[in-house]
């Protein structure tokens, strides 16, 4: 009796090991695959990169609760890092604006030189914004805009109208002008600007070479309201000749309920432009043929201008003296010919 | 203490479990664990920032970001106490803050001030919590069940008012007045500190208070004691409506807007201050000190990860941590002391 116990004990204790061993291994599994975006970010290779004053820089954003936002913060850091001169503080990215604003003014006691700040809604950290501009502080604003000019220095942004243009534009060039074309559609989030914008820049596009959208269907950018979103497009459409979806985490979502419905009459063609989707386009052996980027490197250029304008420099391939005080960054189309310049700037989602 | 309780003509009958703050050694033992794990906290804070810890700015930060929870973990702490649970809180807030900076209740105040929008959103939030309030008492819905839908719907309208925008407030008078800082402390951390003092009166030295023990504790005994249970427990839920109508006019003034993602997550916040405070979560047993030092220990733990540039979601299982300990802590204290 007294060895079976043992034995069990013992048994019990092997198995113990090997999942203790399982979880410890998985655990770190991931937090390898960290250094990815390292790739994403370099430095200007000009006279700016000369080390100059120290600059501390705090920069905030929302939770990384999606591909895209979790790129937007290691592209930050990976950037920082690539300067001796920069000091980065990074605060816990949340979607709490009460808890966001309070690190910005925790940034403001620390007087820090500048703030990057990707706000999780851009009316509510204006007055916060607006507080540090006021302490001395340089503001830069990235992707969600704030509603008064006086906030930030500068305000970088993805061109969300740019992108709809981009994929309304490879429709009709691909179509080659031939009319009666079925374009479907799947947006993000519907009420937001952003998406409203991107459908706008779509429908534009489209309308000069005669198509338009013959069904269109919103999902929330995850992985499942996509998949629900697709099901229901795919329903609905029996037969589609393009599908444009706003987003690549939404993506994966969209992919599996075009696998589970056996389509592959149409051409696919992207968003915000992930790792996994140039992967794809570039095999070559799904619907998915293009993609358009909506760049998850704007923190990243965020901390360098923040770094210029606090060491007073200018940027150098501009005639400018001073940094613009707002840039707004191109929609390019990926497909099987360019992805190998831009696979090295994607966010894995 | 439990002298007044006897003097009350309402409570022949002696409560059950009608400890609070007033449960002698019991919730002294029990404070001065949540001071010591406070200025543990604020030790670590300094030995790990310095001057930027021990400074009246982050002092100050502290507070205000300590404000808008810290209110309504005051109102959730009456709940708790009269054995309730309130999982509405932040869509209440959320909601309140849309109907408040609508251009309709915007049109008001540039008329007749900016008032309106304060009233607005207090009667808002006191009326969702009168709905939760009546669903519970009389419509026998569990607690748990009747705030969730009210969780999902009160969100929901307020998406549907706000159309998932961000409504910005125009009235200058009105971020003016809350964004002021008399003797230099910001208006919202004088808000807090008067919610505070008054929550701890209500519960501490009124008769409403000593019934939100005896309900909490043992409804049957209150209700055979002559409390009105069920009219009690509705004013409760009001009472923590209106707390969060309090807090929605902290975070406009925060904001300077309202909008329908206001107040995400903050249940969970307010509960978790008001648990490892000292309150029951079965009711009967509640302190607005705990709940306060509860508040100022999450805060706290916040602006050190901050200050820290710890960016990673560490701290939220810190937190989670925390409460755990916290528990078993308090288990502890009640099973050696009982």
């Amino acid at each position: 009796m007294s060895t079976f116990l043992h034995r069990r004990r013992r048994g019990l204790a092997i198995v113990g090991a090997f999942a203790a061993a399982t979880l410890v291994l998985g655990a770190c599994g991931n937090s390898s695959d960290g250094g990815d975006s390292d790739s994403n970010v370099s430095k200007s290779n000009t006279d700016n990169d000369k080390a100059g004053k120290k600059v501390v820089i705090g920069f905030s954003a929302p939770a990384a609760d999606h591909g895209w936002m979790g790129a937007i913060t290691k592209a930050a850091v990976a950037q920082a890092k690539q300067y001796d001169d920069i000091t980065l503080k990074v605060a816990e990215g949340t979607n709490d604006v009460n808890l966001q604003i309070s690190q910005v003014e925790t940034f403001i006691n620390d007087k820090v030189d500048a703030i990057v700040l990707l706000p999780f809604d851009g009316a509510a950290m204006t007055s916060v914004a607006r507080k540090a501009m006021d302490a001395g502080i340089v503001v830069i604003n990235v992707d969600r805009e704030f509603d008064s000019p006086f906030a930030a220095r500068t305000t970088v942004l993805g061109d969300n109208y740019g992108m709809g243009v981009s994929a309304g534009t490879f429709v009709c060039d691909d179509a080659k002008g031939a009319k009666g074309k079925v374009v479907a559609e799947i947006a993000g989030i519907d009420s937001l600007p952003l998406t409203q914008d991107r459908s706008q820049g779509f429908a534009d596009a489209l309308k000069k070479c005669g198509l338009k959208v013959n069904n269109r269907v919103a999902a929330e950018f995850t992985v499942e309201s996509g998949e629900k979103a697709a099901s229901n497009l795919l329903q609905a459409a029996p037969k589609i000749d393009y599908l444009w979806n706003h987003d690549d985490d939404q993506g994966v979502g969209v992919l599996a309920a075009i696998k589970n419905a056996n389509r592959d009459e149409f051409t696919m063609i992207g968003g915000a432009g992930s790792a996994n989707v140039m992967r794809d386009i570039k095999a070559d052996n799904t619907v998915l043929k293009a993609t358009v980027i909506y760049p998850s490197t704007q923190a990243a250029d965020g901390i360098k201008l923040a770094r210029l304008l606090v060491q007073g420099k200018s940027m150098s391939d501009l005639s400018e003296i001073e940094v613009p005080r707002q840039l707004k960054l191109s929609a390019p189309v990926v497909t099987k010919d360019n992805v190998d310049t831009y696979i090295k700037s994607a966010f894995e989602s | 203490m439990s002298a007044s309780l006897q003097n009350d003509p309402s409570l022949t009958v002696p409560a059950p479990t009608g400890r609070g703050d007033r449960g002698g050694n019991l919730s002294i033992a029990r404070n001065l664990g949540l001071i010591i794990a406070l200025v543990i906290l604020c030790v670590v804070g300094i030995i790990t920032a310095g001057d930027r810890f021990a400074s009246t700015d982050n002092l100050l930060t502290i507070l205000r970001l300590a404000a808008v929870v810290g209110v309504v973990s005051i109102g959730m702490t009456f709940v708790i106490t009269g054995g309730g649970i309130d999982l509405s809180v932040g869509a209440i807030l959320a909601l309140a803050s849309v109907w408040a900076t609508t251009t309709g209740t915007q049109d008001m105040a540039d008329s007749i001030g900016w008032i309106a929008m304060v009233f607005s959103a207090l009667l808002v939030g006191t009326c969702a919590g009168l709905i939760n309030g009546i669903l519970i008492a009389y419509g026998k819905v569990v607690p748990f069940i009747a705030t969730l839908a009210m969780l999902a719907s009160a969100r929901g309208l307020a998406e549907v008012i706000a159309d998932r925008k961000t409504q910005i407030i125009r009235n200058q008078g009105f971020t003016d007045f809350f964004g002021s800082e008399p003797l230099g402390i910001p208006f919202i951390v004088i808000i807090f500190a008067a919610v505070t003092v008054a929550g701890w009166f209500l519960l501490n030295r009124t008769t409403f208070g000593r019934r939100t023990f005896a309900v909490g504790g043992n409804p049957e005994a209150a209700r055979l004691a002559g409390i009105k249970v069920q009219r009690h427990t509705v004013y409760l839920y009001a009472l923590l409506g209106l707390t969060c109508g309090i807090a929605a006019v902290m975070l406009m003034s925060r904001t300077t807007t309202g909008s329908s993602t206001h107040g995400t997550g903050l249940e969970l916040q307010a509960i978790a201050a008001v648990v490892i405070g000292g309150t029951l979560l079965s009711g009967g047993r509640g302190t607005v000190i705990g709940t306060l030092l509860g508040v100022l220990i999450f805060t706290t733990l916040t602006n050190v990860f901050t200050l820290n540039n710890l960016s990673t979601s560490t701290q939220a299982v810190a937190n989670g941590v925390i409460i755990v300990i916290a528990v078993l802590l308090q288990q502890r204290i009640a099973d050696r002391k009982t």
